[in-house]
């Protein structure tokens, strides 16, 4: 009960990124397990004309995600950041959420249609939620970085969420 | 004292030049660590000339000291960039000038793994994105045409990336070195700048596949001769100053490689992944001749109907 409660307090903390210590101190990795099994279970069922032509499988979304954040991780401790292995891996992982409520609206839209305004939708969807998290995301894990390297840990976490924005956007179910 | 007025002033061509005699020497950014140096040279200076020669070994040891491989320290070291170096050498990559080459000017024995890494995964992501979107804009006339990722092409365009980024580079260096062995006069870089060189002058390729995804198929072997050139011309004046005393034929055999193998690459990636135009037109003849034999042919419905499956 106590650690569903910390995983929740961090959800808000995401949701309303302010200048807080919770995220960092005391890092859980169930928050990221949840949001990256649900974001790959989400991505599958989509159209694909041959077998390999197709959108990302279970498995490519899961490496991706977890490949991509220990990637981030050592790149910004291997540019003398400060911030500890697993803390680096809660941050990430937990700003994927605002990226999941966006898939969630995607699937939700394309219920109801798949033209172009459901594109135009899912387009503005995506984006405000890509901004959301890669800003989310930098707030936290900013500070522990070396003053003029920011840019250069920046920007491997916006590649990071474009990756998975883009996996979100290109989704079309069969 | 001189000597170090006359490298703060002139840092950008006498350094370079200083570099080429002798490429062991290691010199400091701009940044924080020059007034370390400054500091500690002018207090070894100061104490007179005993004192001078043990403060001068302690700070090239403290310099020169290298972690073990198995710490993480070791890889540290290659890293050691700011922001604005890696703009600054993303910079040196897109303007090759006659005098500058790449290595000493830009990397200065400061190589780094940051730049070409993620200049390699850039440009795999933005291959199979910008393949994508174009295949869709291409075919959006067509009403049989289902959209669809296609994620595997960003695997194919990692592989492809990453390979070329890392293998050629070895390749070029395992060369150099067997040559460096048979003639003194060859000069050669570490294993990190080749890597470092070819990294950086792959980042012109991240515009270009960009600008493909204008459907004109002129504009896009126009885009690919252009960025072809220019990154080509920054590999060539990095290795050339290597070769130079090399006999003829190794050095023209030697440049031609690299020249090819970069153009090979840019071919590839453009035929892979964008494809050309007059190869949507072909898939519409199957169906038109298929739709005249039934015609021609004086037979009734029932052997006109399998054809229609």
């Amino acid at each position: 009960m106590r650690d569903l409660k910390a995983v929740g307090k961090k959800f808000v903390h995401v949701m309303y990124p302010k200048k807080s210590s919770a995220l960092l101190r005391d890092w859980d990795l169930w928050g990221p397990l949840v949001l990256c099994v649900s974001l790959a279970l989400m991505l599958q069922g989509g159209s694909a004309d041959s077998k390999e032509d197709g959108g990302p499988q279970f498995a490519e979304v899961f490496v991706i995600i977890w490949f991509g954040a220990v990637v981030i991780t050592l790149n910004s401790k291997l540019l003398g950041g400060t911030i500890s292995f697993f803390q680096s891996l809660c941050v990430l992982g937990y700003c994927v959420l605002p990226l999941t409520v966006a898939m969630l609206v995607c699937r939700l839209v394309l219920l109801a249609s798949s033209g172009t305004v459901s594109f135009i939708v899912r387009l503005v969807v995506v984006m405000a939620m890509f901004g959301w998290s890669t800003l989310a995301s930098t707030a936290f894990l900013a500070d522990s970085q070396p003053p003029n390297r920011k840019a250069l840990v920046v920007y491997p976490i916006f590649l990071f969420y474009f990756v998975i924005s883009w996996m979100i956007l290109t989704f079309t179910p069969q | 004292m001189a000597t170090s007025d006359e490298l703060k002033f002139h840092e950008f061509d006498e350094a370079a030049d200083l570099l080429a005699v002798n490429p062991d020497a290691t010199t400091t950014s701009i940044s924080e660590r020059q007034s370390h140096v400054a500091v500690n040279v002018s207090a070894g200076y100061e104490e007179g000339e005993l004192g001078e020669e043990t403060d001068q070994t302690e700070l090239l040891s403290g310099q020169k000291k290298q972690p073990s491989f198995w710490t993480f320290e070791y890889y540290q070291t290659f890293f050691d960039v700011d922001t604005y170096q890696v703009l600054d050498r993303i910079k040196g990559s897109l303007l090759p000038l006659p005098g500058k080459n790449f290595v000493r000017h830009h990397l200065r024995n400061n190589p780094d793994l940051y730049g070409p890494f993620w200049i390699c995964a850039t440009l795999a992501f933005t291959l199979a994105v910008s393949s994508n979107v174009s295949h869709a804009l291409e075919k959006r006339g067509d009403p049989s045409f289902h959209y669809s990722p296609q994620f595997h092409k960003v695997t194919i365009a990692g592989l492809v990336t990453y390979c070329y980024a890392w293998l050629v580079p070895l390749a070029l260096w395992g060369y150099l070195q067997w040559r460096k062995g048979l003639s003194l006069h060859v000069g050669s870089y570490s294993f990190l700048e080749t890597v470092c060189v070819y990294g950086y002058s792959l980042f012109v390729y991240i515009p270009t596949s960009i600008l493909w995804l204008i459907p004109a198929a002129w504009l896009q072997w126009l885009l690919l001769a252009f960025a072809a050139a220019l990154s080509g011309a920054v590999l060539v004046l990095a290795f050339w100053p290597l070769l130079r005393s090399d006999s003829k034929l190794a050095t023209l055999a030697t440049l031609a490689a690299i020249v090819s193998l970069h153009v090979l690459l840019a071919v590839g990636c453009k035929l892979y992944f964008f494809q050309t135009l007059p190869s949507t037109i072909p898939p519409l003849h199957p169906l038109v001749t298929a739709q005249q034999p039934p015609v021609l042919l004086p037979h009734p419905a029932n052997t006109s109907a399998p054809l229609r499956q």
